[in-house]
């Protein structure tokens, strides 16, 4: 027989305990409505205000009113005049830009004479939606006051699309998918490593030895880090085999940009460790980590697009500079001095994070 | 220069939130000993323990433990004590030889003699034949028995013991025992926490503690002789009743049921306290055999932590 009174005893038990677990409580909460924040501001396929630096060889009248009409369309934000294409091509490598702008010395007279574009756009099209939206910019009409409005029967503007001419998803899909396997993973060893030692009594013992705390976490970590690089080489070999993902740059400033991201996600997961009383606990903060580093890193949605908030939230996480990092290495053949700042953010977040983990995890019970 | 105590503490006490778990507590540790903390659960010993190897910061008053002072660094302290948890803390998932060498590790044992160090401990704590075995899948006994291995690998001054025999059997019990003694013979001061009377009876002294406070220290043989009670021993065809009787004499401090005898207990300032209990049971016609009996350490537990006995219950 079913009783429902033993069913209410169950469920009363239940909410009970529910109550005084705050975070579980928080989820309950949080999760709903940090979800609808991120996805909802972080889905933006109207891309605007992407960054662009402009070549202007003309440099006459007509140029200029072009250039003004392009920062009309609040598509891109001009962060840069330079002089020469390879200039732009620096830029774009770098990551800097992700369009860029030339019009030509002998613009005027292209758009007098209406056979062959008359600008180039130059874009990072190892992201298919900032591709798009450059391929929107071509069928928006410019006016130039002594000549009729562009329209469609004059390709005005010449989109060459760089780094991804195929269009292949994969090939931006997975530099990206890296970051977010390794943020998984990373995380994860190390939130549940103290925890569980702490669940099983084995930290009273240790704390009890002459070990100290810096001894402890590196020693915790360091397996973790050999772990990450396996990880990353089969990443890349499953990447390479089956989906033809190529590593254009160096393999070897790849691994030295995933050893230090590697690092900065265990040392996270050190301080998740610190701060959590129990498994469950720890696998609940990451989750407060993983979706953000999903949804504001720039693995799903393009950086340029989301609102500066949710950008100064992505900002702050390891994945969205290794993203970055991946991506120039592997797709645009970049050198890691073009990205340093990158991978500076990852090296001081490391240490931070390790600072702060090895300063709360005091060998004390109280 | 050393002191002749391992630990001496003052005025230890110790507050969570507004509970005062231990309260001024002294204590006179003599070198060499073993010193027994008998209480039952909650009534400080664990938190005192975790006091003297620095592990919790006392709230109040202070100790030295090995000529070092507490509170204050307890890092130069690590090395020279041995300290055995109350719950098995050991890694399950490693194997005892492994635990054992990692310990080793931890402990810098040099390098040359690790491999002798722990094959001595193989054989004197009997886990030859356990050497291959997963922690997790031993008795309590054996585990009991790798954890005090691991615990004296370094050869440390002062063992702390937090209640080691509490999930082991009692044949377990006495050959633990036999190891401390020996450790004890060979300079090793030990401070074992307990709540078995026969273990605390086997200890060189002891400090009984009850809610935080120390009410008795001394030898066992001191503490039976101060209980400052008559003991008295009634055997009654019906114990229940004949119980019911003697609790109901003001002079009575403690009756405890063993079987079908009764334990008395009555003040020393009361006089003839056999012939009251006698004359109280044959008021109410219940046939009982009355003697004076002994004070075992039990009776001096009991004794110590009596509670006025309208707070019974």
């Amino acid at each position: 027989m079913i009783s429902v009174s033993r069913i209410m005893a169950i469920a009363k038990k239940e909410v009970r305990q529910l109550r005084r677990d705050r975070l579980s409580f928080g989820m309950v909460v949080g999760l709903p409505v940090i979800q609808m924040l991120l996805f909802g501001y972080a889905i933006n396929t109207d891309v605007r205000n992407l960054r662009t630096a402009v070549a202007d060889q003309a440099q006459t009248h007509l140029s200029r009113q072009f250039i003004a009409a392009l920062k009309q369309t609040q598509v891109v934000e001009i962060i840069e005049s330079v002089d020469t294409v390879g200039q732009l091509d620096d830029l774009l490598r770098s990551g800097r830009i992700s369009i860029g702008v030339l019009v030509p010395p002998d613009f005027d007279r292209r758009v007098g004479q209406r056979s062959r574009a008359a600008v180039q756009l130059l874009v990072d099209g190892s992201d298919p939606t900032i591709l798009g939206v450059a391929n929107q910019l071509r069928s928006m009409p410019f006016s130039f006051d002594v000549y009729p409005p562009t329209s469609s029967q004059w390709q005005f503007l010449e989109v060459r699309p760089f780094y991804n001419p195929e269009r292949r998803s994969p090939v931006n899909i997975i530099p990206g998918l890296m970051g977010v396997i390794l943020t998984m993973t990373m995380i994860l060893f190390t939130a549940v490593a103290l925890v569980r030692e702490r669940e099983r009594g084995n930290l009273e013992l240790l704390i009890n030895t002459p070990l100290s705390s810096t001894e402890l976490m590196l020693g915790k970590v360091m397996p973790y880090i050999v772990i990450g690089m396996l990880q990353l080489a089969l990443i890349l070999a499953v990447g390479r085999l089956l989906f033809d993902v190529p590593v254009r740059g160096s393999i070897i400033e790849l691994y030295l940009a995933a050893t230090t991201f590697v690092a900065a996600n265990l040392a996270l997961g050190l301080l998740i460790s610190t701060a959590a009383k129990t498994q469950f606990q720890a696998m609940q903060m990451m989750v407060f980590i993983l979706l953000p580093s999903i949804l504001l890193s720039g693995f799903m949605f393009p950086f340029d697009g989301m609102p500066s908030f949710a950008r100064y939230i992505g900002e702050a996480l390891p994945n969205t500079h290794f993203i970055r990092l991946t991506r120039g290495i592997m797709l645009r053949e970049a050198k890691l001095a073009e990205m340093l700042p990158d991978l500076v953010f990852l090296i001081g977040f490391t240490l931070v994070a390790m600072g702060i983990a090895a300063t709360r995890f005091t060998k004390r019970l109280d | 220069m050393s002191s002749a105590f391992a630990i001496e503490a003052r005025g230890l006490s110790k507050d969570f939130g507004t509970l005062r778990a231990v309260n001024s507590l002294d204590l006179n540790v003599p070198r060499g000993q073993i010193y027994g903390f008998l209480g039952p659960n909650g009534s400080g010993k664990s938190t005192t323990i975790r006091m003297l190897c620095g592990l919790l910061t006392p709230t109040e008053g202070n100790a030295i433990v090995l000529d070092t002072p507490i509170p204050g660094n307890s890092k130069d302290l690590k090395p020279l004590i041995g300290y055995m948890t109350q719950r098995f803390s050991l890694f399950g998932d490693l194997t005892v030889l492994e635990n054992l060498q990692f310990i080793s590790e931890i402990y810098s044992y040099p390098s040359a003699q690790r491999e002798k160090r722990i094959d001595e401990l193989l054989h004197r704590y009997d886990l030859v034949e356990q050497q291959k075995q997963l922690a997790a899948t031993m008795s309590g006994g054996q585990r009991q028995r790798l954890a005090l291995a691991c615990a004296v690998l370094h050869h440390p001054e002062l063992l702390l013991l937090d209640e080691p025999t509490s999930a082991v059997d009692p044949q377990s019990r006495r050959d633990f025992w036999e190891n401390l003694f020996r450790l004890a013979s060979g300079g090793t001061t030990i401070l074992v926490s307990t709540h078995y009377m026969d273990e605390a009876e086997r200890c060189h002294r002891l400090a009984i503690l009850d809610h935080g406070v120390k009410v008795a220290d001394g030898t066992p043989q001191e503490l039976q002789a101060a209980t400052g009670m008559h003991i008295i021993e009634v055997s009654a065809a019906d114990p229940y009743k004949a119980q019911t009787v003697i609790h109901e004499l003001d002079e009575v401090a403690s009756v405890t049921q063993l079987g079908i005898r009764l334990r008395v207990l009555i003040p020393e300032r009361y006089s003839q306290a056999t012939e009251r209990v006698a004359a109280a049971l044959a008021a109410q016609n219940i046939e009982a055999d009355v003697q004076r009996g002994a004070a075992t350490l039990e009776d001096v537990f009991v004794a110590v932590t009596l509670k006025p006995k309208g707070d019974l219950n």
